[in-house]
């Protein structure tokens, strides 16, 4: 069958004279297709006093073109039962939606103007900043937000990127102006700076065809080259406390500054990790806290995949009155799995799942198009689903074991803890 | 019994089989990738549940996840993720499911899964007493959470007779009292063949997966099925208010009509209307909500937006067995009073309510929810969940039926709908008031 994923991925790439990047996958699921635009301009990108522009210029940026109103804009896409979505993390800012085959012409021109030609129209910046106030007032109110905002924050300093909240603050967003946006846009939404992933009931001739019109002749330099500093060594087991009057429930974010997703080690990083806190209902972690002793529906951990070193962070939700359990059964596992590294057992389980998931990884379209990206951003190449069981099969328990004793260490934890009041550690 | 589903593109025939015990299984065909997915679905939520037992049907689906006669509680989550699968289940009003999406390869792991769940699940008393903190802390972490307090207390509030009434996940007494025995009890008298349906959906053959079926589950006793609780709920005869105040950062305001069954005339022009105040969300359960719905063109959008007054809009009618609730939830900016938010909520409802909805909206509320049909059948995984859940929750063949069921809706019939059903005497107002303690 034509475009079938049965040997896996099949992606067609062309790269633009303005450098920028063009990935095709043809799917035949649905007549559907999904286009997803993602720049590198994400809330690393924010200025230190600004916490926000990255995201509440994704907010707005969809909002209006210089050749569509905002009314136009919406009329054009409910018609097609389209939702634009806009995302926007350390890393990227994206503009992605999924559309009818048969509207992916229409819904391509509409994805170009809005990431080329935004207007940012006064009304609808102020409607948008509302919207992500409310957000914000959400979070604060919400202790799994507030737990990992402050670990955050504990691991790399307000000064680092990864150390802000990638929303933003209240003054941030409060404090972003027009003009702000209007640069913000300019200097990080160029061409060299994105990629635009295609994946669905479309052929990649007519994709990069159609992509190439809209995109070919936007004229721009490539922007500045941005790095991210190395995060701060921990000085030591740092714990902020956050009370939360009302709240039946506490969270806990525990965490350490990991690797950058370039670093070669980093496929046994993320096999520890596994180990750790996924594998099952969230590794040794729930099978410690809520497996054997009862005391929380949730606990995990996760390793991001980011251009500096990422982190990883320990997740549990308990009753007020385990605090205290929950972390020393944190610490023991941490500690454990640092001191003897994984089982032989626990290395093969894990091996099988990563590999065996790569499939299941690319269901969707939108999923597709994220690993797409994923592998573009990293040059990882296009083969990259193929050639992932084989450097995750590699990985020795011996490298798990280096890559927990590396960074798994209780007594450099940062600990965040927020939840009602007089029952915190 | 031979259907199809409209939207997949190969149009392969499903197989709807019935085993001699009396289970359903529904076998499709989909060879778009080399992964299966596996689902089973049983007759059985909180709206089976009695007094002093609430929450039974959630708990039991956690502890069918700890350990049967020949899966040890530490083997029951690993065997499907040895094969890189993913697993889960979920309970809710009528239904309760169990899923794996995994490779091909793990089709006779993922079905001897599941035959053992039906069947031969242990529910020893340690795991149970564990399994209570467990789900007490999933309760305490939902009541953290202030836009779900408002939404069970203003179900609560809705229903005086019908068990919809009371929270999936049960309250908090009842989980602290209720007994292992209660728990098995409750299994046993839902979980027979009878009373379940096996999805299989992927790049499998079907002949040889019901061959697979027939050998892991044709074992299992037919057992009697389960006579469900028939309630019906009075007439509400007035407009109904609960309010909800504890610390808080943000207010919110809900809404809730007694809608219709997902069987009555009235549910698919009142999806059509829901696309018109709030835009299209589609059907699945599963995922739909997962992604924004299309409204920026929508009534209550446009009204509540474009006059900053509300910052979030949502509107949600779900398919049921019985009549449950119509929703429409908002957030209001700050400096907005939530009588100032109703105030213009009804102002907006108002027009639509008597029947002031133009035929272009009807237009384009039908198109908006074609187009999340076809996205929400984008992965086996969907694929198996649609078809097992109208199975379940409806009845035969009812997934079929979606398209064309939109398709006839006209806009005469979603304007009678709405000004039969957007009554005030059907509503109930929840407000949700930040207390500034913070």
């Amino acid at each position: 069958m034509a475009a079938s994923l049965a040997k896996g991925l099949s992606p067609v790439r062309a790269e633009l004279s303005n450098g920028g990047v063009i990935l095709v996958q043809e799917t035949v699921m649905t007549p559907a297709v999904t286009i997803s635009a993602s720049f590198r301009a994400g809330s690393m990108f924010d200025p230190v006093d600004l916490p926000g522009l990255a995201y509440l210029t994704g907010r707005a940026i969809d909002r209006g073109t210089e050749h569509r109103s905002a009314s136009m804009m919406a009329d054009e896409l409910d018609e097609r039962g389209v939702s634009m979505r806009v995302s926007s993390n350390r890393q990227a800012l994206t503009v992605s939606c999924t559309c009818l085959a048969e509207d992916f012409d229409d819904v391509l021109a509409i994805v170009a103007d809005i990431v080329r030609n935004p207007a940012f129209p006064p009304l609808e910046i102020e409607s948008r900043r509302s919207e992500a106030l409310t957000i914000l007032r959400q979070n604060e109110d919400n202790p799994a937000a507030r737990a990992v905002d402050a670990v955050l924050e504990l691991l790399y300093g307000w000064h680092h990127p990864y150390g802000r909240p990638p929303k933003g603050t209240v003054i941030g967003v409060e404090s972003v102006s027009r003009a702000d946006m209007v640069a913000f846009h300019a200097a990080r939404v160029r061409p060299a700076a994105m990629s635009l992933a295609v994946v669905g009931d479309v052929s990649p001739d007519h994709a990069l065809e159609r992509a190439r019109q809209a995109f070919d002749d936007w004229a721009a330099e490539p922007p500045a080259p941005a790095t991210v500093a190395v995060p701060p060594l921990s000085q030591g087991r740092r714990t902020r406390v956050i009370a939360m009057p009302g709240k039946t429930q506490t969270d806990i974010a525990y965490g350490f500054t990991a690797i950058r997703r370039l670093d070669p080690r980093y496929y046994a990083y993320w096999m520890m990790n596994n180990v750790l806190g996924e594998f099952g209902l969230g590794g040794r972690l729930a099978d410690n806290i809520r497996e054997r002793q009862g005391m929380a529906y949730y606990a995990f951990s996760t390793l991001d995949a980011t251009a500096g070193e990422a982190p990883l962070l320990v997740r549990a939700g308990v009753d007020p009155a385990n605090v205290d359990r929950a972390l020393a059964a944190i610490d023991h596992e941490v500690a454990a799995l640092a001191a003897a590294g994984p089982t032989e057992t626990e290395l093969a389980e894990t091996r099988g799942y990563l590999i065996g998931s790569i499939p299941r990884l690319l269901e969707t379209n939108q999923s597709i198009a994220a690993f797409l990206q994923t592998s573009e951003e990293y040059g990882l190449g296009l083969d990259f689903d193929q050639r992932l069981p084989s450097l995750l099969g590699s990985v020795t328990r011996d490298d798990l074991h280096a890559a927990a004793a590396d960074v798994l260490d209780p007594a450099r934890a940062a600990i965040a803890v927020a939840g009602p009041a007089g029952s915190l550690v | 019994m031979l259907s199809s589903s409209g939207t997949l593109p190969t149009q392969l025939a499903l197989r709807s089989v019935q085993l001699d015990n009396g289970l359903t299984v529904l076998v499709q065909e989909v060879h778009t990738a080399p992964l299966v997915s596996v689902w089973s679905w049983y007759g059985v939520g909180s709206r089976d549940e009695g007094i002093g037992l609430t929450g039974a049907s959630h708990w039991v689906e956690h502890m069918n996840f700890k350990g049967t006669l020949n899966i040890p509680r530490d083997d029951m989550k690993g065997i499907v993720e040895r094969f890189g699968g993913m697993w889960n289940g979920y309970t809710w009003i009528d239904q309760t499911t169990y899923l794996e999406t995994a490779s091909r390869d793990a089709l006779d792991q993922m079905l001897f899964i599941e035959a053992e769940r039906m069947n031969d699940s242990l529910f020893d008393r340690e795991e149970c007493e564990s399994e209570r903190t467990v789900v007490i802390s999933e309760l305490q972490g939902g009541d953290n959470d202030p836009e779900q307090v408002l939404d069970t207390e203003l179900t609560a509030t809705a229903f005086r007779a019908h068990t919809y009434r009371h929270p999936t996940i049960g309250w908090l007494h009842d989980i602290q009292a209720m007994t292992r025995d209660d728990l098995y009890a409750h299994y046993r008298r839902f979980y027979v063949p009878g009373n379940a349906t096996l999805v299989v959906v992927g790049d499998v053959e079907s002949d040889q997966v019901l061959r697979q079926v027939e050998r892991h589950f044709g074992r299992i006793p037919a057992g009697v099925a389960p006579t469900r609780l028939r309630i019906a709920e009075p007439p509400q005869l007035g407009e109904r208010r609960v309010r909800v105040e504890r610390e808080g950062t943000t207010p919110y305001l809900k809404f809730g009509y007694h809608a219709p069954a997902a069987t009555h005339p009235d549910f698919f022009p009142m999806l059509v209307l829901d696309a018109i105040l709030t835009g299209a969300k589609g059907v699945n359960l599963w995922s739909s909500f997962r992604v924004a719905p299309p409204q920026r063109k929508s009534r209550l959008y446009t009204a509540l937006f474009e006059r900053g007054l509300a910052s979030q809009v949502n509107g949600a009618l779900l398919a049921t067995a019985d009549p449950f609730l119509y929703t429409l939830s908002f957030t209001p900016n700050e400096g907005v009073s939530l009588p100032v938010l109703e105030e213009a909520v009804f102002s907006a409802l108002e027009p639509v309510a008597e029947g002031a909805i133009d035929d272009s909206e009807v237009t384009r509320g039908k198109r908006q929810l074609r187009a999340r049909l076809v996205f929400e059948d984008d992965s086996v995984t969907n694929v198996a969940h649609q078809l097992g859940f109208f199975e379940t929750v409806v009845g035969p063949g009812f997934y079929s039926k979606l398209q064309p069921c939109i398709d006839a809706v006209t806009p005469e019939q979603v304007r009678e709908v709405a000004q039969r059903r957007l009554r005030r005497s059907s509503l109930t107002v929840g407000a949700f008031q930040p207390l500034e303690t913070q």
